[in-house]
């Protein structure tokens, strides 16, 4: 009996710890990443590091302005060739499709996030960038190699897409039928229901899982650093190659030890990175779970 | 007038859902199309020979085998950490207390981090150790990067698990633990579910292995020793000038594709056994 209440003991603290420790490992990741960034923070200006664009690591100019606006760029590109195909395709199978139907294609929505970035990229270099540097941008530019703010954001959207189709088909799951009932018995056809009822109610949870999709999209590594084309010039147009942050610190981090304000430099990019998605996170996450709540209750 | 809107929207949707089946499909064939002429069965049953990064012989056993080790290390470790979590925030405390919330939002933040961040993080732990990059680097770094996606896929099954189900038990005289051991046995295919799901997006992730876990030609006989892993393999040998080498990057792309396929119809198989031990 003793030695079952004490396994029973153990057992129980070994959970809370481990949960415990779980719940401050979000604090560890980033205060590792901010105590880590200090040496560059210290010496140079904030301002001056987010919104200049002078990189010269070995002359120790760290300006993030080019990487910073590469990276709003292309998630802007990706959420607006992502959002309403997304759209339309979740309101399609909860409003319109047979339980059929929807047991045919949810595999597809699967795959589709299941798929890694690297395979994405290997796609992309060998269709979306063949395809603008010899179809698209010929009509509009003179000259572009096709690695391009236009590529990353076209494959960044595919993979940001599952993510928001998955996250709307749950938030339009919340709406009760009575409600869409409701809507049908006064006349309205299914479209009208759907824009005058189900895409009203469902605007915060909407709202929501465009802010995680530009979290995810922040994030992205490799398969935008395969298609991205990585200089360090401001782009200028969509056919222009960029170089978002996180292929910055994927192209530099572990090799540049010899310079240690670049490391630091890295790591600032790093936590601002981490920052900006926790952030965004906990703000779609908040709107979900209050969503959700009010379904349940 | 108000039915010409209903047909053309519902084109739209229809369009839009078509569409996205079209370039899945693409991508499958894109991936299929360039790496099968190169797959070959040296690809996966010999490692890299001198001259191979120049288009001689060889294949990516280093790299597969190492993708295997990496993920099998990670599970294990992620898996110590995860169940118990789970079953503590549904089982232990209540399944809706404002702990297990809070723990429940900071998980569903930690996976919304991305894999460059724990790499950078796990190569920042690293350094501090004292560790270069190696196997035993980049299973803790993958191992943060599935944590959170175990936790709330298991989480997802357990919340479900009726309270009968823990007070039967109970009510024969178990102590909690032994209770929690019942109830796991009693989920263990949404356990498996979270295992295959975290195997898929741990095996393909490029961006965590990178710093952490080196890159090798040789087989890892021991964790501190650097290993290869597929989605660098692909990612390295596509960057290369000659052709032959870019034409293996192909078909490891095809084999990786394949491994995912494989873990997400099993994902699915086990899925619906979930479903079905419900009722």
């Amino acid at each position: 009996m003793f030695i079952r209440l004490l396994k029973d003991k153990i057992a129980r603290h070994t959970m809370m710890g481990l949960s415990l420790l779980s719940l401050t490992l979000l604090l560890i990741i980033g205060g590792g990443l901010l105590w880590n960034s200090l040496p560059i923070l210290r010496e140079k200006n904030i301002f001056d590091l987010l919104f200049t664009s002078n990189w010269k690591p070995f002359k120790g100019d760290f300006g993030f302005g080019t990487f910073i606006f590469s990276t709003l760029f292309i998630t802007l590109i990706s959420i607006a060739l992502a959002f309403p195909p997304a759209l339309l395709c979740a309101l399609y199978f909860s409003e319109y499709a047979t339980s059929r139907l929807k047991r045919w294609f949810s595999p597809v929505i699967d795959l589709l996030s299941g798929i890694p970035p690297v395979i994405y990229g290997v796609w992309g270099t060998l269709t979306i960038v063949p395809l603008i540097s010899e179809k698209i941008a010929p009509k509009f530019v003179d000259f572009s190699t096709g690695y391009s703010v236009l590529a990353g954001g076209v494959v960044l959207a595919i993979m940001i897409l599952p993510l928001i189709v998955s996250i709307l088909i749950e938030v339009f799951a919340t709406i009760p039928r009575e409600t869409r009932e409701a809507s049908w018995s006064l006349g309205a056809t299914k479209w009208q229901t759907i824009k005058k009822v189900v895409l009203r109610r469902s605007l915060p949870g909407i709202i929501a899982a465009v802010v995680l999709a530009i979290s995810r999209a922040f994030g992205e590594t490799i398969a935008v650093l395969m298609v991205c084309g990585n200089f360090t010039d401001m782009p200028r147009s969509i056919f222009d190659s960029c170089y978002p942050l996180p292929a910055l610190i994927a192209n530099n981090y572990g090799e540049m030890m010899s310079v240690p304000q670049y490391e630091s430099a890295l790591m600032f990019a790093a936590f601002l990175l981490f920052i900006i998605i926790v952030l965004f996170n906990a703000i779609s996450r908040y709107i979900l779970y209050r969503i959700k709540k009010k379904y349940y209750l | 007038m108000k039915h010409l809107e209903e047909k053309i929207f519902k084109a739209l949707m229809v369009f839009a859902s078509v569409t996205i089946l079209a370039v899945l499909l693409y991508i499958l064939y894109v991936i299929i199309s360039k790496g099968l002429p190169s797959l070959n069965w040296d690809m996966i049953s010999k490692i890299p020979s001198g001259g191979f990064y120049l288009g001689k012989e060889g294949g990516i056993l280093n790299a597969i085998l190492g993708s295997i080790f990496l993920i099998g290390g990670s599970v294990l470790i992620s898996m110590t950490v995860s169940l118990p979590v789970a079953l503590y925030i549904n089982f232990v405390k209540r399944k809706d207390s404002t702990f297990s919330n809070i723990l429940r939002f900071a998980f569903d933040i930690l996976f919304g981090i991305p894999s460059i961040v724990y790499g950078a993080f796990g190569f920042m732990v690293m350094i501090y150790f004292g560790l270069q990059a190696s196997l035993l680097g980049g299973i803790i770094a993958v191992s943060l990067l599935i944590i959170p996606i175990m936790v709330r896929s298991i989480d997802e099954v357990a919340v479900s698990v009726p309270r009968d189900l823990t007070e039967a038990v109970k009510s024969l005289g178990a102590t909690q633990y032994e209770t929690l051991k019942v109830i796991a046995r009693q989920i263990s295919p949404g356990i498996t579910t979270a295992i295959l799901l975290s195997v898929g997006r741990g095996i393909g992730d490029a961006a965590t292995v990178l710093f952490t876990a080196g890159y090798s030609d040789s087989i890892p006989t021991a964790l501190g020793q650097p290993a290869a892993t597929l989605p660098l393999a692909i990612f390295f040998q596509l960057s290369s000038p000659v052709e032959e080498v870019q034409n293996r990057a192909y078909a490891a792309s095809l084999i990786l594709t394949i491994i995912i396929l494989i873990l997400s119809f099993s994902t699915r198989y086990f899925g619906r056994k979930i479903s079905k031990s419900k009722l």
